[in-house]
């Protein structure tokens, strides 16, 4: 338990690790929130897909000398309508479509970032740098996370029925494609404040790994919301402890406990459990 | 009346029906029939607005469909939806209330009231906290069809409602299709079983790549026209066993 005492007692003490819970907690609640939705629309692939496009965004934003949020979001977008154009105009199915699409972007990305070499570093870039955040970095995730309260609470209706049942929304006249990008958009902020936090390979995990692991103790979408939120803070703490005590990498430290408690839940929870139930 | 006129659509480049007019009264149960691949499913996509067709237009009293949107209902197949969706029987036939709030409204009294006066209209008041996997097909189907309900449309289309689900359900629906038509609403379903035809239906559109016939049940449910759409056999088989009968 000293370790533990420790870390509170390193918690009061720097402003960077104080820095790194919050940047972590808000990531945390916005990814479980989103990646609820990517996990029911079953775009998983297409999370880990635009969690990968961004990555040549970065590097122009880095360029250019630009807020990171623009440039990725830009080349989030462009990748989503890009692989929406190509599955569209062509024979080609909407999985083949993103492995195309993500990985041309991916690559383009890395060649972008050796160009820009002073300015950025790929490993950080690559598996998140999450104690060396810097307070414009909590502002800025501040503010996606509000984009993401409100989009969520705001569209909560049309995202739960797109999601559930796409083909009635239609008929009632929902402009479903446009909810669909707007999405897109928003799970492109997420990635990129989760890109400081995790990295950009391990965002995915982020993103569905909690929102899995809440879908496994409910049938309700609001709770299950709750519930990734909740699994992606105590993820995010716990990894983080982790991550000081041990001197883990932050992003595979916090992924790892997310995982565990999916473990945990896979055996134990009421609704797929493996353990025998008693009612 | 909704009206459809020189309604030609087309995937890939191969024509499903081209030019097809037909018309469906209000207070009529008109069902849908021919065989697989008629086109009777893609042609009440294409009045939806689901799917865009080459040419043709949809009316409903004399003005275009697609700017009457809420007032159609439609309960679609259910093979597609995901079962395993964390959403209950109740918050199911709450998403009908949806069209009519629009955006940033959450139902409210009302619209709960709505949705369980339909849960009770088909009989699974009992049902509403349950997650919807948990359901028979039949079951489904009438979630559905209160979902249906709580809309207060004027147009229903139902993709074939009665595949697969038990009798109970079956009436079930039947007696709320029947409840429709007596309040004066147009009610459109797409059907295969061919024996139930003259008991559903008032009104018949026969099809197989066009209309072969549309019109009263007595004059369209014909064996010239069951030979037409689907093959002289059948019509044999159907005709001659019911002039057995009788």
């Amino acid at each position: 338990m000293s370790t533990l005492t420790e870390f509170f007692t390193a918690l009061g003490r720097y402003d960077f690790l104080q820095s790194a819970l919050i940047t972590a907690i808000m990531v945390g609640i916005m990814s479980g929130v989103i990646g609820s939705f990517i996990i029911l629309r079953g775009m998983s692939l297409m999370g880990d897909a635009i969690s990968h496009a961004v990555l040549p965004g970065v590097a122009v934003a880095y360029m250019l000398g630009i807020n990171v949020l623009i440039g990725a979001s830009v080349f989030g977008i462009l990748a989503a309508l890009l692989i929406g154009f190509v599955a569209a105009h062509s024979k080609i199915k909407t999985d083949t479509s993103i492995g195309v699409v993500f990985s041309a972007f991916y690559a383009l990305g890395f060649i972008l970032i050796s160009m820009a070499e002073s300015a950025t570093n790929l490993h950080h870039i690559l598996f998140g740098n999450i104690l060396a955040v810097s307070d414009s970095d909590i502002m800025t995730t501040a503010v996606v996370l509000g984009i993401v309260i409100l989009f969520v609470v705001g569209f909560y209706k049309e995202l739960l029925i797109t999601s559930f049942d796409e083909t009635y929304a239609r008929t009632y006249g929902l402009h479903a494609q446009l909810l669909h990008y707007g999405l897109m958009l928003v799970l492109t902020l997420v990635t990129v404040s989760a890109l400081q936090t995790v990295g950009i390979i391990l965002v995915v995990a982020m993103l569905i790994t909690p929102a899995a692991t809440a879908f496994l103790w409910t049938d309700k979408l609001s709770t299950m919301l709750v519930m990734a939120a909740g699994v992606g803070v105590i993820s995010a703490i716990v990894g983080l402890y982790f991550s000081y005590t041990f001197n883990w990498a932050s992003g595979p430290a916090i992924v790892i406990v997310a995982a565990a408690l999916f473990a945990i839940s896979f055996a134990i929870s009421p609704k797929q459990g493996f353990l025998p139930k008693r009612k | 009346m909704l009206q459809l006129k020189n309604l030609t659509v087309a995937y890939d480049d191969t024509p499903v029906f081209t030019d097809v007019a037909v018309n469906f009264d209000a207070g009529k149960i008109t069902g849908i029939i021919g065989p697989n691949g008629a086109g009777k499913s893609t042609m009440i996509k294409a009045m939806l607005g689901l799917i865009k067709p080459l040419s043709g237009t949809a009316t409903y009293n004399g003005q275009p469909l697609r700017d009457q949107q809420k007032r159609i209902a439609y309960v679609e197949q259910r093979k597609d939806l995901d079962l395993t969706f964390p959403i209950n029987v109740f918050d199911v036939v709450l998403t009908g209330t949806y069209g009519q709030l629009g955006l940033f409204r959450s139902p409210g009294k009302a619209e709960r009231t709505a949705a369980y006066e339909a849960l009770a209209q088909v009989e699974l008041t009992g049902f509403a906290p349950r997650q919807i996997g948990s359901l028979s097909g039949g079951q489904l189907q009438r979630v559905f069809v209160a979902r249906a309900i709580v809309q207060q449309a004027d147009i229903i289309i139902l993709d074939e409602p009665f595949v697969g689900i038990d009798l109970q359900s079956e009436t079930a629906i039947m007696t709320i299709l029947k409840a429709w038509r007596d309040a004066g609403k147009t009610i459109i379903v797409v059907h295969h079983d061919l024996n139930k035809v003259s008991r559903y239906f008032d009104d018949l559109v026969v099809m197989n790549h066009g209309i072969i016939d549309f019109g009263p049940v007595a004059q369209t449910y014909s064996a010239a026209n069951i030979e037409q759409a689907f093959s002289a056999d059948l019509s044999a088989v159907l005709f001659d066993a019911k002039e057995g009968q009788a």
